[in-house]
């Protein structure tokens, strides 16, 4: 597949800033090599969410071509299949998705869209992270009055580095299955992310072992992936039910339950409405800690970047 | 678990649906129990039932008008299809039944039925029937069966994802609401960033406006939409749609309910209809769910060239028809908080129809005596979550020559399967 001439400005920087390093003569020859055998140009990878985009570029760097259809900002639930998204899910050769219906209101009707064989469910091109790890919180019982539950259990594995290791293990695979004349790179990079995030687990987990049975209040069961992992005490929840706005009446309970016990902090998340929050700090002094619900990847963070600032923030509050 | 209900449904289709309460309670029943057996249908490892997606609308108005609502009409438009006002007081509005999911990895289906009750009976009208390609690649969807045409933007989504109670003028006078035919249609996504969507559909022309009797294909369509994003925080769409359609009777008539008249204008010749339409949509970091805005526009121009008759008069009254009917709404909708919303919009009509016999033409309606229909909407809506909706709608009805002040008070509740944000 050739690059196309509407590929994104940012596309065509980072091919320019890749080219450079080789001198002109070198282009020239890889040119002439390439020519017989068709043009070597990236995979396309359409992504859900910005962390599985930062992922895939520790996995496949330049040889991916990457577009994530959310932002930080934005509730990955409540997304509209818009143009745009139509017009990219309709060139990618791989999509990777969370999965665990997080995306039900929009993914489906996505890729009935885009009229894009390649990334249909149960072909190649179709990764859902969910599929991958083991789900925390799955209902027992499925009924719309508990609020927006999801049937598989909670969506939000990312929050947890040691997820983000086990999914890297499948999409490495998934990558060589889809790009088999470079296996090799993405077995070299699997190999160096692992190593250096396991390592990176390391450093965070002891860095927060302090953390370790803090008593917490979160906004939205976001970050139960996290708290798993940290070993935090959570009391209370603000929304009344999964993903339905916290009524005054709740928030008067919760006020109750944070007066009986040493709360060390009320954990928001950066797209969500942070009135709630706010008003409880207001009325009990346990400080609001806003976490950045994924990688800003559109600004070039990378998971690292995003798992730093997660854990400097709580460690400011544990200390 | 469906078996009864379906052969109900399948029946009732069959001879002109018209069922009593109790059919209408059978068919809801076994529906009822299926909702919770299928909540995690329809999308990945959640999708481990091999039944469809089941979704009940259930939709209901209080309406309140100045004038009669049996008087309503447009002058220079004969109205037919579903075009008319609610019934006045407690009537339950369009309720529906959907069946969809994938048959297999080819293939997606959907079936919806729409239930309407009209002189204390329930009326139940096939929507949607139709197979669409999963696989086909290279951007290519067919689909085919019965389906809303993609002749407008607002023709293609349900009544319960409209933003208002009621149907823009320029769809409730051109169209009957909406335009649903069987057939089918190939549209292709071009491989760019900016969606290049092009497409084409191949239809019977038996549904109103179109009618009649067509060896082959009776109607066709062509329609192109282009689309993307501003930065992260804007998103827009345009298109542009025409309908060509030959040798069609199109009966008018529809749902007024009117005294029993007797004599049914009836258009026969042919008939072409263009459209354009732009979408522009804006959040706050590209974040729908705490706030935004969205912008509306459609027109319709339609060219009817033939005769108008009244059936069943004697002698046969009629009349040559040359017709020029066109239409536009603007319409802006706010969600100022995660769960409220408000909205405006205003809609215009003009028509110039030229015809050998005044008489006639006076009697279908299509002299407007100077007057330009126009409306203008308001309304405000509390979305307690993604499946409910309670709306208040004002309007300010300046369809026929004496103004109506109309109120809407209406409730929509989807029970069943997640339903799709679509753009």
């Amino acid at each position: 597949m050739t690059r196309s001439i509407f590929s994104t400005p940012s596309a065509w920087v980072h091919t320019v800033r890749m080219r450079s390093k080789s001198p002109v003569w070198c282009r020239f020859f890889m040119l002439l090599l390439w020519l017989p055998g068709g043009v070597q140009a990236a995979i396309n990878v359409f992504t859900c969410e910005p962390e599985w985009a930062a992922l895939a570029t520790e996995l496949g760097g330049d040889r991916l071509e990457i577009y994530s259809a959310t932002t930080a900002q934005q509730d990955p639930h409540h997304i509209q299949a818009r143009p745009s998204l139509i017009a990219k899910a309709r060139k990618a050769e791989l999509l990777i998705c969370t999965g665990a219906e997080l995306e039900i209101g929009w993914l489906p009707l996505l890729l009935r869209k885009a009229g894009n064989a390649r990334i249909r469910p149960g072909q190649p091109g179709h990764f859902l992270a969910t599929e991958h790890v083991a789900l925390l919180e799955k209902p027992e019982k499925l009924d719309r009055s508990l609020g927006d539950i999801h049937a598989s259990g909670n969506p939000h594995v990312h929050t947890d580095p040691r997820n983000i290791l086990i999914i890297a293990r499948y999409l490495y695979q998934r990558l060589i299955q889809i790009d088999q004349d470079h296996a090799d790179i993405y077995t070299q990079r699997f190999e160096a992310f692992a190593r250096d995030w396991q390592t990176a687990i390391r450093k965070w987990s002891s860095q927060l072992a302090v953390a370790n049975g803090a008593v917490v209040v979160v906004h939205h069961d976001y970050w139960s992936y996290l708290i798993a992992w940290l070993g935090l005490d959570r009391i209370a929840t603000l929304e009344p039910l999964p993903g339905v706005s916290p009524s005054s009446s709740h928030l008067a309970r919760v006020k109750q339950l944070m007066k009986q016990q040493q709360v060390v902090m009320i954990i928001d998340t950066s797209y969500m409405n942070d009135r709630p929050a706010k008003w409880l700090f207001e009325q009990t002094g346990v400080p609001v800690v806003s976490l950045p619900a994924t990688v800003d990847y559109q600004s070039g963070a990378n998971l690292y970047h995003w798992f730093d600032s997660l854990v400097e923030l709580i460690r400011e509050h544990v200390k | 678990m469906f078996k009864p209900g379906l052969c109900w449904i399948m029946k009732s289709i069959k001879f002109r649906p018209v069922l009593n309460w109790t059919c209408a309670i059978v068919l809801f029943t076994p529906v009822t129990y299926s909702v919770a057996d299928i909540s995690a249908g329809g999308y990945g490892q959640a999708n481990n039932t091999f039944n469809p997606a089941v979704t009940v609308i259930l939709d209901g108005v209080y309406a309140s008008y100045k004038n009669d609502p049996d008087d309503y009409k447009i002058p220079g438009f004969v109205l037919g299809g579903e075009a008319g006002l609610a019934d006045e007081g407690f009537s339950l509005g369009h309720s529906e039944l959907i069946f969809s999911g994938d048959i297999d990895d080819k293939f997606f289906g959907r079936f919806s039925l729409a239930f309407a009750e009209h002189d204390n009976e329930i009326e139940v009208e096939l929507e949607e029937a139709f197979f669409e390609t999963l696989a086909l690649g290279g951007g290519f969807t067919v689909r085919g069966g019965r389906f809303y045409s993609a002749i407008g933007y607002l023709n293609q989504q349900h009544p319960h994802a409209w933003d208002f109670k009621d149907a823009p003028l320029v769809y409730r006078a051109l169209f009957g609401d909406q335009y649903f035919d069987d057939g089918l249609r190939v549209s292709v996504i071009m491989p760019t960033d900016l969606l290049i969507e092009l497409g084409a559909e191949a239809l019977s022309g038996g549904q109103y406006p179109t009618g009649g009797e067509h060896q082959g294909v009776g109607s066709w369509t062509a329609f192109a939409n282009i689309g993307g994003d501003i930065g992260v925080s804007h998103s827009w769409q345009a298109g542009l749609s025409y309908l060509s359609t030959d040798n069609i009777e199109r009966e008018y008539g529809g749902h007024t309910h009117t005294s029993t008249v007797e004599e049914v204008p009836v258009f026969s010749g042919d008939s072409r209809i263009a459209g354009a339409n732009a979408i522009y949509k804006w959040a706050p970091h590209g974040n729908y769910r705490e706030r935004n805005v969205k912008l509306q526009f459609e027109y319709f121009n339609r060219e009817d060239n033939g005769d108008i008759s009244l059936l069943n008069s004697s002698p046969l009254e009629t009349s040559t028809l040359d017709s020029k009917q066109s239409g536009w709404y603007l319409q802006a909708i706010w969600q100022f908080a995660r769960r409220w919303g408000t909205g405006i919009r205003y809609d215009m009509l003009d028509s110039d129809n030229q015809g050998s016999d005044a008489d006639v033409m006076d009697e279908v309606g299509l002299l407007t005596h100077g007057h330009r229909p126009e409306r203008l909407s308001v309304m405000a809506e509390w979305v307690p979550s993604e499946f409910s909706r309670i709306r208040l709608q004002y309007n300010r009805d300046d369809s026929y020559q004496v103004p109506d002040d109309q109120v809407y008070l209406q409730y929509t509740f989807s029970l069943g399967s997640h339903g799709a944000h679509a753009f």
